[in-house]
């Protein structure tokens, strides 16, 4: 009991924590910009593969960090436009598209990869990015490494929460992208294109998941490797419910879930002799899915998701 | 102006031209990549279709690859019959497969007659009790089965390493992650001498034919359809809607089972957890390209099969990553989808502004 209180109240724990959301942040809200203008965006785990992939590779290629943020926002958009066509003007199946997306993407990435790398044993490494230490309040106590050693695109998902909660609640274009999600007519009504509105919010959703993809092989760890989104997609699909599509709790659920995740790998060191360490590594899958359960019930669905909606067609 | 207009009278020659023109498509789309890798397409194409069709053996491989493919692309068929949208048959494969080896691999030594029986039944329940419980959860909590099924896949495969470092584990194994093997009189005969086909093969060809007619002629399927196409109105209708999704869904959660215990007790002979390279997702796309129809299944199995086999052998001679294989069979998802709104829908130009 005191070894939980010791790690709940460690700074290390805390930055931890932050830091494991992060990509899920970027993928929360990039799945609610989508969901809340009407489209599941089940390409998630995919795009996320292409982020990591795209960031990583243009920094190898010597774009720079930024460089590599915005190939892989440019990626994530790509992608985001493909599925955007098919379920928007084509009103295609959105669970079938998304996860054609997802498979689609991953072996791009895959292929790529492999073939601009036929024969490495160990992926090459890049400078990632460094902990933002910011004079004085990085010297600041528990507060100090918790926020301020956190590396700049850490600062910059945490600045879309904010970006994107005032463009959903304080802006026209937020009011037209919840109004497109809810009753698409009657956007349609106002004279605004319900398709332009429903595929910018899939793209811009869709680079935010590349962000969080790249996240991984450019912050939280220095190079590529098969199979390392591991679920993280599948994860913000149901944090996204949890949220109840709203930004500030999208925050607060990334962060419950890293909080979590940072928690089993602390316990996992002090209990592994007792308890198998897969029992921990199960836990924050098991998680999501209880918070899936939890919020479902009450869930306010956009009305119109899954939906697909047709000019000229009431 | 553009218009979309459903087809009045969608014709049949789209739901069998469609799939075959996606899959084209999607392989003539496949010299992009072959051309970015540097290889000649037309040198690939012809290792491929030497590498499925060149031999007995090739084709041997192409059957055994297709094996698990009608197992799963019929459990995903099923499901999205009913719109129960089941994407956790890689998972559901695994719990199969862990049946398989728990009972088969000597827990029981009992004359093939009686375990090898028992280890197909074990390894069906095994499967379909992995889709009871998001079923369950969608129909008591309304928890989106997509994403339940989907982590659930994660949990699993972390389970099965658990199990191969645990109680699963083969005590003469040098302490690898894998399970004891299966007992001889407990494996799926092969069917042909020197070659790895096996009988796992007829079980999924004559599981397809009972699915194909239970589906179109049955009460049960009949049931299943109307749930499908509009639940309410089946509702309406006095159909018992809850119980014909968890009919569906242990039926579907079975058959990825099987697959698992297919490939274990036909194929590999002991457990690892790199068993399946992602044959549940891959099922999908078999669902999806055979227009969920069962025995379309299994034409679009020995399609994707094909792409594998073929893909695996042209990478092993020309240098080319085998990973081209998953482009294609993403490319024929995305391709058959597009087909599929062709098919329903004409896109009409207007003169005039439709208001």
């Amino acid at each position: 009991m005191m070894d939980l209180l010791n790690i709940l109240l460690s700074e290390s724990f805390w930055a931890a924590s932050l830091r494991i959301a992060t990509p899920l942040i970027f993928g929360v809200l990039g799945a609610l910009i989508c969901e809340r203008a009407g489209v599941l965006n089940l390409g998630i785990e995919g795009i996320f593969v292409v982020g990591a992939m795209c960031g990583w590779m243009a920094v190898w290629l010597g774009a720079g960090l930024w460089g590599g943020a915005l190939a892989a926002a440019a990626a994530g958009a790509l992608f985001g436009l493909l599925h955007a066509v098919l379920t928007v003007p084509l009103g295609l199946s959105q669970h079938v598209s998304g996860l054609g997306i997802t498979l689609f993407a991953t072996s791009v990435s895959y292929f790529t990869y492999r073939t601009a790398l036929p024969n490495v044993s160990s992926p090459p490494r890049i400078e990632p990015f460094q902990a933002l230490d910011i004079p004085l309040l990085s010297d600041l106590p528990f507060l100090g490494p918790v926020l301020f050693q956190q590396t700049a695109l850490t600062w910059l998902a945490l600045l879309m929460v904010a970006v994107v909660w005032y463009i959903m609640n304080r802006t026209a274009l937020g009011v037209a992208i919840q109004a497109v999600g809810d009753n698409p007519d009657s956007v349609d009504a106002q004279g605004l294109s319900v398709y332009g509105l429903r595929i910018g919010a899939i793209v811009a959703g869709s680079a935010l998941m590349a962000l969080g993809g790249a996240f991984l092989t450019m912050s939280a760890f220095d190079a590529f490797f098969f199979g390392m989104v591991n679920g993280r997609g599948w994860v913000c699909i149901a944090l996204v419910i949890f949220a109840s599509w709203r930004p500030g709790k999208a925050l607060f659920g990334a962060l419950l879930f890293g909080a979590f995740d940072a928690l089993q790998v602390r316990l996992q060191t002090e209990m592994g002799a007792l308890v198998p360490g897969q029992v921990f590594l199960m836990a924050p899958y098991i998680l999501s899915i209880i918070a899936l359960v939890i919020a479902a019930r009450s869930a306010d669905y956009p009305r119109a998701l899954l939906t697909p909606w047709f000019k000229g067609q009431r | 102006m553009i218009r979309i207009e459903p087809r009045e009278n969608p014709s049949r020659a789209f739901a069998i031209g469609i799939p075959i023109l996606s899959a084209v498509i999607s392989l003539a789309l496949a010299a992009i990549p072959l051309l970015a890798a540097g290889a000649n397409p037309l040198t690939a194409y012809g290792e491929m279709i030497k590498g499925v069709f060149g031999s007995v053996f090739a084709l041997s491989e192409m059957l055994t690859r297709a094996t698990p493919l009608i197992f799963t692309g019929l459990a995903a068929a099923l499901a999205f019959r009913a719109k129960l949208w089941n994407i956790g048959a890689e998972g559901q494969l695994y719990l199969g497969a862990m049946a398989a080896v728990a009972i088969g691999s000597g827990y029981l030594d009992a004359p093939g007659i009686v375990l090898l029986p028992l280890i197909i039944l074990l390894g069906a329940g095994a499967g379909a009790a992995g889709m009871m419980a998001p079923t369950y959860l969608k129909v008591r909590f309304g928890a989106d089965e997509v994403v339940t099924t989907l982590l659930l896949n994660f949990i699993i495969l972390i389970f099965l390493q658990m199990m191969l470092e645990g109680p699963l584990q083969d005590p003469m194994g040098l302490g690898w992650p894998q399970s004891a093997p299966v007992l001889d009189q407990g494996m799926l005969p092969p069917l042909m001498e020197r070659m790895r086909v096996h009988s796992g093969l007829i079980i999924a060809l004559v599981l397809a034919a009972i699915a194909q007619f239970m589906l179109a002629r049955s009460v049960w399927g009949f049931k299943l359809r109307a749930v499908g196409e509009n639940a309410a109105a089946a509702r309406h209708a006095g159909i018992n809607v809850n119980r014909s999704l968890f009919g569906v869904a242990a039926i579907s959660g079975a058959l990825a089972g099987l697959a698992g215990v297919s490939e274990v007790a036909g194929l590999k002979g002991y457990l690892t957890s790199d068993l399946s390279p992602g044959f549940g997702y891959t099922g999908i796309v078999v669902a999806m390209l055979a227009g969920l129809s069962p025995a379309g299944v299994v034409v679009a199995a020995l399609f994707i099969a094909s792409v594998f086999v073929g893909a695996d052998s042209m990478s092993r001679a020309m240098g080319v990553s085998s990973f081209l294989a998953d482009l294609v069979v993403s490319m024929s998802l995305l391709c058959v989808l597009v087909g599929g709104f062709l098919a329903k829908y004409r896109i009409l130009r207007t003169r005039e502004a439709v208001s």
